[in-house]
């Protein structure tokens, strides 16, 4: 059975995008059919994440105005067979596009995939209510900043005015050494506010700026921090229990040896 | 001409006088044979003051006619009437005494933006959050974290209380009062409740003292008699 999957925060900036495209190539990596919906009309970001500038045609507003069918406004990604995007409109209106026309392109989608990820714009005005109309699940990004936690605890709010599922909780941008020292909100205090089911928490990591620049998702890269925390949250999407991954240095030998005598705090 | 005390009785008690009106006859005929005997010379007009208290039994009188026996009675300069009281009232009246004293309690968390607005006392089950505002005619009681706005008696009263389990709140109010929090964070604390001092500042205290301050929070009778 197909799942529409709406990736939603409320605040701009705190990694809505990222994790779209993340996610997507987390579960086309594991043999999923995925398509990406891009619904940030008028400042798309999703294509250029991926690296598919180049090779948009026709986009979403077009599909909804009847412009051009369905197939043919979604691209084919560059290193899966079977992970599409649907970009969004650049010189369009927010407005031209309706919740309708959502669900209906959303129900077409879920003949061919698995899983549809809408990526849905900063704000709670009509983009929010298109990107939110057709999808079963939500998931709510947020940073342990408080503006960001504050709104995602508004996004909750009206999520669950919605007819989808309780949506799940991904902690984005985790410094550890931050969350130590208090000077950032710490998970618990986040999960505690928020009372949501928490799906994955992912580390502030250098990889996803420069992977992005790259137009190639981190979570297609083996080894890094951020890549491992999309792929198990990609694992619990399709039911797996995954542990949730701690963020610790690993601690050289120096360190150990300061903290020996007693130089360094552990 | 009316035999004399048909319909109405009246006592002396040490507080004053007590009518006891006859709530099976005719409201014109009643009042005109209160207004006679209240003429006659039964009451000595150099008497001082004399409190009055109406029993109407089971009758309900609508404005019309309550103004008319107020206006007989208080015709005699030393006449005081103290209460006009019924057995009976209005479905409307019962109805929104019964919302005023009842406790709602319903569970959920209120999150940033939500505002929720209830007539009567609330008990929640659930968080207040940051940016989230419950608002309540009566007492307010969170089972959970108050992080965000709570206003008690939002009509004016100013013996309404909030109590919580977790009392860490953005800003109280209690009827036109109201107190913030700190600009430095501060952790909150357990159990404690919110009541308006006679200052007019908003005390927080723990909970029992809160529910020494304010007797009255136990019972039904608390909305009756206020209502």
């Amino acid at each position: 059975m197909a799942e529409a999957i709406v990736i939603t925060s409320g605040k701009g900036g705190v990694g809505k995008t990222t994790t779209t495209a993340n996610l997507g190539t987390a579960l086309a990596l594991m043999n999923q059919k995925v398509c990406l919906l891009d619904t940030d009309i008028g400042l798309r970001n999703l294509d250029v994440v991926m690296g598919l500038e180049n090779r948009i045609i026709y986009d979403i507003v077009d599909v909804a105005q009847e412009r051009c069918n369905l197939k043919q406004a979604l691209i084919k990604d560059k290193r899966f067979d079977y992970l599409f995007l649907l970009p969004a409109a650049q010189t369009s209106d927010k407005h031209d596009l309706t919740e309708e026309a959502m669900v209906e392109m959303i129900t077409e989608l879920k003949k061919e995939f698995d899983y549809i990820i809408i990526d849905c714009p900063a704000g709670i005005e009509q983009g929010y209510k298109n990107a939110v109309a057709g999808a079963d699940h939500a998931i709510v990004v947020t940073t342990p900043e408080k503006s960001s936690v504050r709104d995602a605890d508004r996004i909750i709010g009206l999520l669950e005015q919605e007819e989808i599922e309780p949506p799940k909780l991904v902690i984005n941008r985790i410094r550890n050494h931050m969350m130590e020292t208090g000077d950032m909100l710490t998970i618990d205090e986040i999960i505690q506010v928020l009372s949501i089911d928490l799906l994955g928490i992912v580390a502030d990591d250098d990889e996803v700026i420069k992977a992005s620049n790259h137009g190639e998702p981190v979570a297609f890269q083996p080894n890094t921090k951020a890549s491992i925390s999309y792929r198990n949250i990609a694992r619990r999407i399709l039911g797996e229990s995954v542990p949730l991954q701690s963020f610790e240095e690993e601690e050289g030998m120096m360190a150990k040896v300061k903290r020996f005598l007693g130089m360094r705090k552990h | 001409m009316l035999a004399k005390n048909q319909f109405v009785t009246i006592k002396g008690t040490r507080d004053g006088l007590t009518l006891y009106l006859n709530d099976t006859c005719d409201v014109d005929r009643l009042l005109e044979e209160l207004d006679h005997m209240l003429m006659s010379e039964h009451f000595d007009h150099e008497e001082s003051l004399v409190t009055i208290t109406v029993q109407l039994g089971k009758r309900y009188l609508h404005t019309g006619e309550r103004e008319k026996l107020e206006s007989i009675i208080s015709k005699r300069s030393h006449f005081v009437i103290q209460s006009i009281e019924s057995d009976v009232v209005l479905k409307e009246d019962a109805i929104r005494w019964k919302e005023e004293s009842e406790i709602r309690t319903f569970s959920k968390t209120i999150r940033s933006g939500q505002v929720i607005d209830i007539v009567g006392d609330v008990l929640l089950i659930g968080d207040i959050n940051p940016g989230g505002t419950l608002k309540a005619t009566g007492n307010i009681f969170v089972l959970g974290h108050l992080r965000g706005t709570a206003h008690a008696g939002h009509t004016g009263d100013k013996n309404a209380v909030i109590m919580a389990s977790y009392m860490n709140p953005m800003q109280l109010r209690i009827a036109d009062f109201f107190s913030r929090s700190p600009d430095y964070e501060s952790d909150g604390v357990y159990m404690e409740g919110a009541y308006v001092e006679d200052s007019g500042k908003i005390m927080i205290d723990r909970l029992h003292v809160v529910a020494k301050k304010r007797p009255d929070l136990s019972g039904f009778e608390r909305s009756v008699l206020n209502g």
